[in-house]
């Protein structure tokens, strides 16, 4: 898979979405190029999450359109956009607590049919993480927050998915194991996976991205290359604490 | 206290406890997916009895030796279609909606099922008598002052090979294994990749058809089925499984042989007050364990 050849994986065109009479969205547009690390920053509550949950298909669209890879996938239902290639790492891990550790990556699997490559993806998970490797046939509830960011990052790469969505992958977790979990995102990507991160550690967030969209109550304020984005005025002082 | 936990007691107390516990995996099963108490469960349980009937019947007329496999085979048939068109036709539509309004639809469901059933001139409203003797000619045996018919021992022991055929299915396979974690997360499920309403129809399906079983099982032990026979048994089934903890497999089969034995011994110290005894147990195992025996404390989830 080529690396950042400029084309477009993901496209969001003026989405709206709302709960009930409140806009979370309130029609918004970005893209995700192929390679790259995107990443979505803004305040709890801005729409971060229920970005995500339109493009796997777990919420509705109101208006708008999504694109993926060129097809429309705006309001499919999330099994058929999983097939498409892509996977969502849920806010707050959302593994399987009593199923083992093994069984929750092969969950994962559950769209590849062929026992070779669904062996392979494994392999390939647990020189990532070998901790899940060691516990692989523990219940997955008895990990730590950390093994189970680690468990919910995995369990995604079990997919043949070209594009990975991230939900505050470091949420409750201890400084160290923050750096720990955005290095392995990086590592992913250089692998060739397309990532689109959704972070309220912006700080952390714009170092990794390549591209970053700030959001602000159902609204795109402020883009542009993470480096710029990070360097903005506004950004600094409303997301980065300077 | 020898007189009344005798074998004849335990004989008749696992013997119960099975057909409650097939009953009750269904609910519970459903339960646990989709949170919907599936009131006209008991009602596929009366389905695969008239199935049975009607395949003894049929047999009979024909003065064929109609095979026990086979009818069983028709009754797990019968609860199981008629539980995946109740899902497809009233449940699915309702999937996203208040939750009420699926539980009111359960009970709709249901006596539509047994309101509809006595209508239909072959099956009526009145008792029929279920020719169990033309399915298999009753032996009975004597173990000291206990007697065990073949009927119990046919009652029992297909109960057991459905029970352990469900937990290896729910085990240990894959759609088993997409079961249970659409159970626990169903929005993670469905970012698995899993589509989450076959699995819907596969556990209504598997529910059904294990109500269906009981109906032929409770046809061949206690002869006498008429259209609402599902009320009670299938109201006692939602009580085991809760019992259990609702959603637990295990638990609803524990729960429903609690439940069994506790009628049984119950009724043996006092055949009035029987019953309400084993009710007593329930209110009293609620109050110290609202979750249930094997159920999951919920309470601390975010």
């Amino acid at each position: 898979m080529p690396k950042k050849d400029g084309s477009v994986v993901l496209e969001v065109k003026d989405l709206v979405v709302s709960y009930g009479a409140i806009k979370a969205l309130k029609g918004i547009s970005f893209t995700v190029k192929s390679g790259e690390i995107v990443t979505l920053i803004g305040a709890n509550g801005a729409g971060k999450t229920t970005t995500l949950r339109t493009i796997s298909g777990l919420l509705r669209a109101e208006e708008g359109h999504i694109f993926y890879m060129g097809d429309e996938i705006t309001n499919k239902q999330p099994h058929k956009i999983v097939q498409m290639g892509i996977t969502h790492v849920p806010e707050g891990r959302r593994i399987f607590p009593d199923l083992t550790v093994r069984e929750n990556l092969e969950m994962g699997a559950w769209t590849l049919r062929d026992k070779k490559l669904k062996q392979d993806k494994m392999e390939a998970v647990f020189e990532l993480f070998p901790r899940l490797k060691e516990r692989q046939k523990q219940s997955a509830g008895t990990l730590s927050g950390g093994e189970q960011q680690m468990l919910a990052v995995g369990r995604a790469l079990m997919t043949e998915a070209q594009l990975v969505l991230l939900d505050e992958p470091s949420m409750g977790l201890a400084p160290m194991l923050v750096e720990e979990i955005f290095k392995v995102i990086t590592e992913i990507n250089e692998e060739g996976k397309t990532i689109l991160l959704v972070e309220q550690n912006a700080e952390m967030a714009l170092q990794i991205a390549d591209y970053a969209y700030v959001l602000e109550v159902g609204n795109i304020t402020i883009e542009g290359d993470a480096k710029e984005v990070a360097a903005n005025p506004k950004v600094k002082e409303a997301y980065l604490g300077a | 206290m020898g007189s009344i936990f005798n074998l004849q007691q335990i004989i008749n107390g696992i013997q119960i406890g099975s057909i409650y516990a097939l009953i009750s995996i269904g609910y519970t099963l459903v339960y646990g997916i989709i949170q919907l108490i599936n009131f006209a469960h008991g009602d596929f349980y009366m389905v695969g009895a008239y199935a049975a009937y009607f395949a003894v019947m049929f047999s009979a007329a024909r003065k064929e030796h109609p095979n026990v496999l086979i009818v069983l085979l028709i009754s797990m048939t019968a609860g199981a279609i008629v539980a995946f068109l109740s899902n497809r036709i009233a449940y699915r539509p309702l999937r996203y909606k208040p939750r009420l309004s699926a539980l009111i639809t359960a009970i709709g469901v249901s006596m539509f099922l047994e309101y509809t059933s006595s209508a239909i001139p072959a099956i009526g409203p009145s008792y029929r008598a279920f020719p169990q003797s033309a399915l298999i000619p009753e032996h009975t045996y004597k173990i000291g002052h206990a007697i065990l018919s073949n009927y119990q021992i046919v009652n029992m022991s297909v109960a057991v090979v459905l029970m352990v055929v469900l937990t290896y299915i729910v085990q240990y396979t894959r759609i088993g294994m997409a079961m249970r974690a659409s159970a626990q997360d169903k929005d993670a499920a469905r970012l698995m990749g899993i589509d989450i309403e076959y699995i819907i129809d596969f556990t209504f399906i598997i529910g059904g058809a294990l109500a269906g079983a009981a109906g032929l099982l409770t046809g061949i032990t206690y002869p006498r089925i008429n259209p609402y026979m599902g009320i009670i048994p299938g109201l006692k089934a939602f009580i085991a499984a809760v019992l259990g903890g609702i959603g637990s497999v295990p638990g609803a089969m524990l729960g429903s042989y609690i439940l069994g034995f506790s009628e049984v011994f119950g009724m043996a110290i006092n055949s009035i007050l029987g019953e309400g005894i084993a009710y007593a147990i329930l209110i009293l195992v609620l109050i110290f364990l609202p979750q249930g025996l094997l159920g999951k404390k919920t309470g601390e989830k975010v």
